[in-house]
């Protein structure tokens, strides 16, 4: 488990990572979302204790980092898949982190069998290619036989098949009952992997809720219908008891509803369309929208401190209007 | 502040890297080499040597000629082990095994150090060997008052040289910043300062001038130091040590 609470990074003027408090759950692969620079590595950086929180703390199985004894142990991570000396072959990159933590010998085989590194052990890391890199990393956070594994965008990169393998893993890690934290600017990428989102923007939390509940209410499909005679075909649409909403320049939108069946209602009817289209909100759009709104949020508020709460609930608020608006 | 299983994962560090243990190589080849070539050099110029420069010859420290060079070498040593962990990026990854910044870089430096010293030992022993051998019949022996002690000393100055490099690429961090300050001043600005008159006086406090006069048996004519051998060597350790809190200091509180 890995417990942020009020997290904040300054730098100088910038403030990097903005009061911050989440819960990341054993038993998932919790998704760490936000757009580049939103903050996910400074976040990630300071949960190992490699950069120090301005304010607030972040604590593993309820101890601060550096109380950890032995703490490849309890946190593997994959930072960054070039944090290795090149010039050292991948078994005594592994060695050294091993002894270093305690950890016997006998686990460095172990790990770079399980990554598919063996061939390769006695090899100089430079020669590796980006995606055996990133695998050398993932040894490394896998050394411990840790609870807690932590990600830094570990698909960038990587080929198909390196990334069906990286989600494969992270599920089965977290289907062991392991924590599992990963970052990504990627929607998709989370879709298929994370139970859970966290969604950062600005370096404030913007959402924090399970994937199923994200899907549900943004991946929503509309039809969107302009008409020069919009009484008439709302009282049409009345009638059938379907409800539109209005949406931007004078069109109106209708959940759910299927085009066919509205097309054929106005041809009944004898209502004039213009457009009659069917429309779907990506969960890529929807956390666009999201993290767009906290841009616009945090320049009209400016200095006013808003508990993270309200934050939160505004921000869900406002993407569940705004693609009713057709935003 | 070093503890065991830190201790052997840096060996482990760096035993594994060639770049590391080569320099060392050079350090000892360099050093032997060089006081070789110059003590024969003298030796066979000895006929035309002033009077004055003959009564002074000291040929302990004629055979650590070569150090000058060598020292460059150590210096290359001592910055590559503690910055090559910035320059690629491997801090992180070392400090999120070893979160206790102290243990970390005292660790590693402890490791460092003692392979210096083993290095630097048998390169001062080697040098002073082939160095007499090749003084003739100008030679001194390590039972002479004041040679051993020089011997000794000058694996121990070897050994701070490197050392006081490993602190400032902890201050510095990046390789080039530090051996592009390290390098001329040992080769060149603390020569030029301790050779100007106005400058003498102040030069004398310098690490490596202050160190150096461990390795000599017999003082220098007309300049004696206000300090004994043990005396400079002491002035040498104050500048190591000053360099070593410089970067525990600056590791312990900056990002990585």
């Amino acid at each position: 488990m890995i417990e942020l609470e009020a997290l904040t990074k300054r730098y100088g003027e910038k403030v990097a990572v903005n009061n911050l408090t989440f819960t990341v759950r054993p038993g998932i692969v919790t998704g760490f979302l936000g757009p580049n620079g939103a903050g996910k590595s400074t976040t990630m950086r300071m949960v190992l204790g490699l950069d120090r929180p301005t304010m607030g703390e972040v604590r593993i199985d309820g101890k601060r980092y550096d109380q950890l004894k032995d703490p490849l142990t309890y946190i593997g991570a994959l930072l960054d898949a070039k944090a290795v000396h090149g010039g050292r072959s991948a078994y005594h990159h592994l060695l050294c982190l091993a002894q270093s933590n305690g950890i016997p010998k006998s686990r460095v085989a172990e790990v770079l069998d399980a990554v598919g590194l063996t061939a390769v052990a006695r090899k100089k890391a430079k020669g590796f290619s980006y995606g055996m890199g990133q695998r050398l990393g993932i040894a490394g956070a896998l050394l411990g036989d840790p609870r807690i594994l932590m990600f830094d965008e570990p698909v960038n990169g990587l080929d198909p098949e390196g990334i069906h393998w990286i989600r494969t893993l992270m599920k089965s890690l977290a289907a062991q009952g392991r924590t599992v934290f990963v970052s990504s600017h990627l929607m998709s990428e989370m879709a298929v992997t994370a139970d859970h989102l966290v969604v950062i923007g600005q370096g404030r939390l913007l959402a924090d809720t399970s994937m199923a509940d994200f899907i549900e209410r943004n991946s929503r499909s509309y039809v969107r219908i302009r008409t020069p005679q919009r009484e008439r075909l709302l009282d049409v649409l009345c009638e059938a008891g379907i409800t539109a909403v209005d949406a931007d320049g004078g069109a109106l939108e209708v959940d759910g509803g299927k085009p066919e069946w509205i097309g054929d209602l106005a041809a009944q009817h004898q209502v004039v369309l213009h457009e009659l289209s069917p429309r779907q909100a990506s969960l890529e759009e929807a956390f666009m929208r999201l993290t767009a709104e906290s841009v616009e949020y945090h320049a009209h508020t400016g200095a006013v401190p808003v508990p993270d709460e309200a934050l939160t609930a505004s921000a869900r608020q406002a993407w569940g209007s705004g693609w009713k608006k057709g935003a | 502040m070093a503890s065991v299983q830190v201790v052997r994962s840096e060996w482990t560090k760096i035993r594994s890297v060639a770049s590391t243990m080569w320099t060392l190589g050079i350090a000892a080849v360099v050093t032997i080499a060089l006081g070789m070539l110059i003590s024969a050099l003298l030796s066979r110029d000895w006929e035309h040597l002033p009077p004055e420069e003959r009564a002074a010859f000291d040929p302990t420290y004629m055979s650590f000629a070569g150090m000058s060079l060598g020292q460059l070498a150590m210096i290359v040593f001592g910055v590559l082990v503690v910055s090559n962990e910035y320059s690629t990026g491997m801090i992180r990854t070392s400090l999120a095994a070893v979160p206790q910044r102290g243990r970390l870089l005292f660790s590693k430096i402890t490791v460092a150090t003692a392979l210096a010293f083993a290095v630097g030992l048998a390169t001062s022993f080697v040098a002073f060997l082939l160095g007499q051998s090749m003084l003739g019949e100008h030679r001194t022996s390590l039972d002479e008052p004041g040679v051993l002690r020089a011997v000794v000393g000058g694996a121990l100055y070897m050994t701070l040289i490197a050392v006081f490099s490993m602190g400032v690429a902890a201050m510095l961090r990046s390789p080039m910043p530090a051996l592009g300050i390290l390098m001329p001043f040992f080769f060149l600005v603390s020569n030029i300062l301790s050779n100007v008159s106005a400058t003498k006086k102040v030069a004398r406090y310098l690490p490596d001038q202050a160190g150096s006069t461990i390795m000599q048996v017999v003082p220098r004519a007309g300049d004696a130091a206000p300090y004994g051998p043990w005396g400079g060597l002491g002035i040498m350790v104050l500048w190591v040590l000053a360099a070593l809190v410089g970067g525990y200091v600056l590791l312990r509180h900056r990002d990585a």
